[in-house]
């Protein structure tokens, strides 16, 4: 085994040697001897010098530089980015002349820097005088002040920075004058409030410049169109480009000796072969589907890595300065292999990969075969990758999954229309900018892909809700936030509050987190989340960048940690990003429950759902499954639903509900794809009447009624939409101070004005994202009625995982109270103080 | 209305539902920390405009406590306003509804950090208040005994099941009570904070707010 210490070796950096990053930036140039003459003579030259030619869609993105929208569709790796830039640096070297020309955003501050040094070989090689700089959260504020005052060329940026620069009154000056936005990754933003933040800056941008073009750059996805009216100006058309796809990629399931575990997501078992392809291949990307997952998998991996094979570990919890010296290693060719999260989605191409390992159930075909991209793209050669189920149930989605692959099925749902709380949000931007005329802005906003459908009311109300609160209560007329002139221009009332507006813009979502840090040495390990290290207590230990770690305290909202001898960790699990399966991979599941032919599934999987074919049945289409059984000291239902994640998590909250108005003390459920696990104190002897749909609708309209799933959205819109100011840094309260939790102010809203905007949009948000009515309203049609109740002694095959799933949601009733009494016994039994109602000191 | 009788340096007291304190021999009844008009002072130095129903949800709790115990004494237990000049900024309509409470009872405002000076709205004005045996201040004095106040919004955490629940709650020790927070925006600090572990007793006792309030020994993190 080794020790941490031996492991450090891998990312320390090394000197003096090629990055081998800018030979995988331009590679794509090697294959196609065409186009040449369409290059200005400097960079035609530099190219004849390199003996570099380039590919058709980047040929065509030169051809088609002139229009107001374009979007190339390319696969992972596929030189898209510069194929993008290329426009730019033909316009430049032609004719250079101060000021801004283009800006490139990306969802990644990372990428930015990259492809500030990517960009640098061409401009100083072809003896150009362009100037590239970037600007992210991370650049020094003399930097940023410069930069708005003097411009580069080519701005690389995020939509948070960029959002930030519109805000300011000097925005006009800045990008006066330019031609071009870049919008690398699109697909990735296009699915986030991100993506529609940058959507309403561009909209700010054509305004400023008339004539600025858009370029989107997307990996390959299902819809293309959609993301092309996402990009360009409503209603404005937009080209597609598409390059060549390559060959299909070679994906297989990895077959171990050892049968994958019952449930769980660590997929242990599989790590002698793991290490065994790593051996076999140069470089590997393993990627896991939770951030717990990861570190357990690298710790496992590192217990059996004899060899002391460099392998290294990056995900979003880990400190940034460790990540990026992994990424380093990376780009050098140092290391054998990362187990990584999506964090390593999106980012720097990497040519030496050529292998990808996904651990764990792929959950979604499109996000697959983007990640299966990340192999060996440089050689035109086809992608390798191999698929590790986690579990038994894993085994049957990853067949699904290779299936879906081959067919070249991608899997996706349209998103709809862009969120008014990222609307509030741009209207307070546009504040702090200087007055502005509702008219102008609101015909500004329509012209933003996601808000093409904006209705004047709408734009009416988020104004409303910025100026005055928009409470029914009108309190706040004195202290607007926004006031009219005379004219009717729209202004702060207090322009320092541009200051708050500004550290308020963006709409990435962080939990509270806490650094974790060596007791006395203060070297960042990385973060957690706060509701994690609410749950340590002294001598507790945990996972964190590879290392078992000990709990020894908090200080100063720094989580202190010391070296635990120890082998096995006490508590290993800290949240992140969890997956849901599309609907398109759970109907290929139950179709293959319904042919009820296993044989192309390894033989422990195939043995595990006949045993679940015997003790109780297998889910069929058409048909609802429920199983009831005893466990834990408590009476649990399974609803198999195979409605994927989101519905069944509205499932679990409307038949809690209906559970608790019917007296079955409902404690809480947890959802996966596939079922719905609830538990309560007293068992469900006939399910039937809880799926009656008019009574779920019922239900769905009582659905403000407080639960915690509802107040999580709210306090993601709220914040977003500059109802709750984020918590920054150097204002983090210490302790001495209360918090009020969002909480209080969802529950006085419910109570006062259930109507209110903030409402509405908790409302939508949660009917898209975490409701999926439709989907509920869908399985009702499909099974008509024919529920299959099957009540069971004790745990089935199939409900086995869902035991182990995290996420659960607790139900606050009568359940609660009766166990709040049981506690309460106990704590005054073993307090010794067995007076309870007459406590005398 | 469910209540948690008990004992305190003499006195027998009742913790309310509400994290309100009554004190049947005395007819007093006993709020802290109401904290009226902090969405207006938020709004007013250019920060969020929160929903501005806290200070009639405040009223409204606080009248049915008056109702329910009729209470012939009423004492604010300091920071009843969030800055010194609030209680003259608030609405109309809910200056008259402490008015109307007001009426026919004794009404004390003991003055906290955030509300020092006098008030414009009836009853008196007091940095501290004792009825014997009981002391009435806003923030706890380490040496004193006999002593009730409020500042801290004290909370408690419970693990139940695998679950976390999250209350306010009374603190007590044989020396001093400290009562939650009454005000709707007001937050909470968790009972296993240092400044509150260095301030009670070993054997403190934590009395839950909520439908059927109840005492526990004060929550103190292990360490």
């Amino acid at each position: 085994m080794k020790s941490p210490e031996t492991r450090r070796h891998i990312v320390q950096p090394r000197t003096n040697r090629q990055p081998a990053y800018i030979s995988v930036f331009l590679l794509f140039l090697t294959r196609y001897p065409i186009g040449m003459n369409d290059l200005p003579l400097p960079l035609a030259r530099w190219f004849e010098t390199r003996g570099w030619n380039m590919h058709p869609h980047q040929q065509a993105m030169l051809n088609r530089a002139s229009a107001p929208s374009l979007m190339l569709v390319a696969p992972t790796g596929g030189g898209k980015t510069l194929a993008g830039f290329l426009p730019t640096l033909a316009e430049l070297s032609a004719d250079l002349k101060p000021g801004l020309h283009t800006l490139y955003v990306s969802p990644l501050k990372a990428l930015a820097a990259d492809i500030k040094r990517n960009l640098r070989t061409p401009i100083e090689e072809a003896g150009l005088d362009i100037r590239v700089e970037d600007r992210t959260g991370d650049t020094p504020a003399s930097r940023k002040k410069r930069q708005r005052a003097d411009p580069p060329h080519i701005l690389l940026t995020t939509p948070e920075s960029l959002a930030l620069l519109t805000s300011y009154p000097d925005a006009p000056r800045m990008f006066a004058g330019l031609k071009r936005v870049v919008v690398d990754e699109i697909h990735a933003l296009a699915d986030s409030k991100r993506g529609d933040q940058l959507m309403l800056a561009l909209a700010r941008l054509q305004t400023l410049c008339p004539d600025l073009r858009r370029v989107g750059l997307s990996a390959t996805v299902e819809d293309p169109d959609a993301i092309a009216r996402f990009l360009a100006r409503a209603p404005d058309p937009c080209e597609i480009i598409n390059a060549d796809p390559g060959p299909d990629p070679d994906i297989q399931m990895l077959t171990t000796h050892e049968a994958p575990p019952w449930s769980g997501g660590g997929a242990k078992y599989a790590i002698p072969a793991v290490l065994e392809q790593v051996k076999q291949h140069k470089t590997t990307l393993i990627f896991h589907n939770t951030r717990a997952q990861a570190e357990l998998f690298f710790r496992n991996l590192w217990l059996v890595n004899e060899d002391g094979l460099p392998i290294g570990i990056h995900h979003g919890s880990l400190d940034r300065g460790q990540r990026e010296k992994v990424e380093a290693a990376m780009v050098r060719g140092d290391l054998r292999a990362i187990v990584c999260t999506g964090s390593l989605d999106l980012g720097i191409d990497w040519g030496n990969v050529d292998l990808v390992i996904q651990v764990g159930a792929p959950k979604n075909v499109k996000r697959l075969v983007q990640r299966i991209g990340r192999a060996n793209h440089r050689f035109n050669a086809p992608s390798k990758a191999l698929l590790v189920p986690a579990n038994r149930f894993e085994v049957v989605e990853c067949l699904a999954a290779l299936e879906a692959v081959r067919e070249h099925d991608l899997d996706g749902d349209p998103r709809g229309a862009g969120p008014r709380d990222v609307l509030c949000q741009h209207i307070l931007i546009a504040a702090s900018a200087g007055p502005f005329e509702a008219d102008d802005l609101y015909s500004e906003m329509t012209g933003a892909g996601p808000f093409a459908a904006l209705g004047r009311a709408e734009f009416d109300a988020c104004l409303d809700f910025c100026a005055t609160g928009g409470y029914a209560l009108r309190a706040y007329d004195q202290w607007q936030r926004l006031q009219q002139r005379p004219g009717g221009q729209w202004q702060l009332r207090d322009p320092r509050s541009a200051l708050r507006i500004r550290q308020n813009i963006g709409t990435i979502q962080d939990s509270d987190k806490l650094k974790v840090k060596w007791r006395g040495r203060g070297a960042s390990l990385g973060e957690v989340e706060e509701s994690f290290a609410a749950q340590l207590t002294k001598g507790d230990t945990f996972l964190i960048g590879g290392q078992i770690v000990r709990y020894e305290g908090l200080r100063e909202l720094v989580v202190e940690v010391s070296r635990d001898p120890g082998r096995k960790p006490k508590v290993a699990v800290f949240s992140g990003t969890k997956f849901a399966t599309s609907t398109q991979l759970s109907q290929r599941i139950l179709r293959y429950f319904q042919a009820g032919d296993f044989s192309a599934l390894p033989p422990h999987t195939a043995d595990w759902l006949r045993l679940q074919g015997e003790v109780s049945a297998l889910p069929q289409p058409g048909r609802l499954q429920i199983e009831t059984f005893p466990h834990d000291g408590r009476h649990q239902m399974v609803v198999y639903g195979f409605a994927g994640r989101n519905a069944q998590q509205t499932l679990g909250l409307l038949l809690t509900k209906r559970m608790e108005e019917m007296g079955l003390a409902p404690m809480g459920f947890v959802s996966t794809d596939y079922a719905t696990l609830i538990w309560g104190l007293d068992a469900v002897h006939d399910p039937a009447p809880l799926f009656d749909l008019d009574m779920l609708e019922a239900g769905l309209d009582g659905w403000l009624a407080g639960n915690a799933v509802m107040k999580r959205s709210f306090r993601g819109c709220a914040t977003i939409a500059g109802l709750i100011e984020r918590q920054l840094g150097g204002q983090r309260k210490t302790g001495r101070q209360a918090t009020m939790s969002s909480d209080i102010l969802y529950d006085t809203l419910l109570k006062y004005d259930p109507d209110h905007l903030l409402m509405q949009i908790t409302r939508d948000e949660a009917m898209r994202g975490l409701v999926d009515f439709a989907r509920i309203r869908e399985m009702c049609g499909r099974v008509q009625g024919r529920i299959d109740h099957i009540a069971l002694e004790k745990v089935t095959p199939l409900a086995a995982p869902m035991f182990l799933e995290v996420g659960k949601v607790p139900v606050k009733g009568e359940a609660e109270e009766r166990l709040l009494a049981e506690e309460l016994d106990r704590l005054m039994g073993a307090s010794g103080l067995t007076q309870i109602d007459k406590a005398t000191l | 209305m469910k209540t948690f009788e008990f004992s305190f340096c003499g006195a027998s007291l009742h913790a309310l539902p509400t994290g309100a304190l009554f004190w049947p021999e005395q007819s007093l009844l006993v709020v802290s920390d109401l904290h009226f008009g902090k969405s207006a002072r938020l709004s007013a130095v250019g920060g969020a405009q929160l929903p501005p129903y806290e200070t009639a949800d405040t009223l409204l709790k606080l009248e049915t406590d008056l109702a329910q115990t009729k209470a012939q004494t009423l004492i604010c237990l300091g920071d009843s306003f969030d800055a010194p000049d609030v209680a003259d900024a608030l609405p109309e309509y809910d200056r008259l509804w402490i008015t109307r409470l007001q009426a026919g009872r004794d009404w004390i405002w003991i003055e906290g950090n955030h509300d020092p000076g006098p008030v414009s709205l009836g009853g008196s004005h007091l940095a501290e208040r004792t009825i014997t045996p009981l002391t009435f201040r806003h923030i706890a004095c380490p040496d004193e005994t006999g002593e009730v106040s409020g500042h801290y919004h004290p909370k408690a955490r419970l693990a139940l099941r695998g679950r976390t629940l999250s209350r306010p709650c009374f603190l007590m020790d044989r020396d001093r009570l400290i009562l939650p927070a009454y005000g709707a925006y007001t937050g909470g600090l968790r009972s296993d904070t240092p400044v509150l572990c260095n301030l009670m007793r070993p054997d403190a006792l934590a009395i839950l707010t909520g439908a059927h309030p109840a005492a526990i020994p004060m929550p103190r993190r292990a360490t």
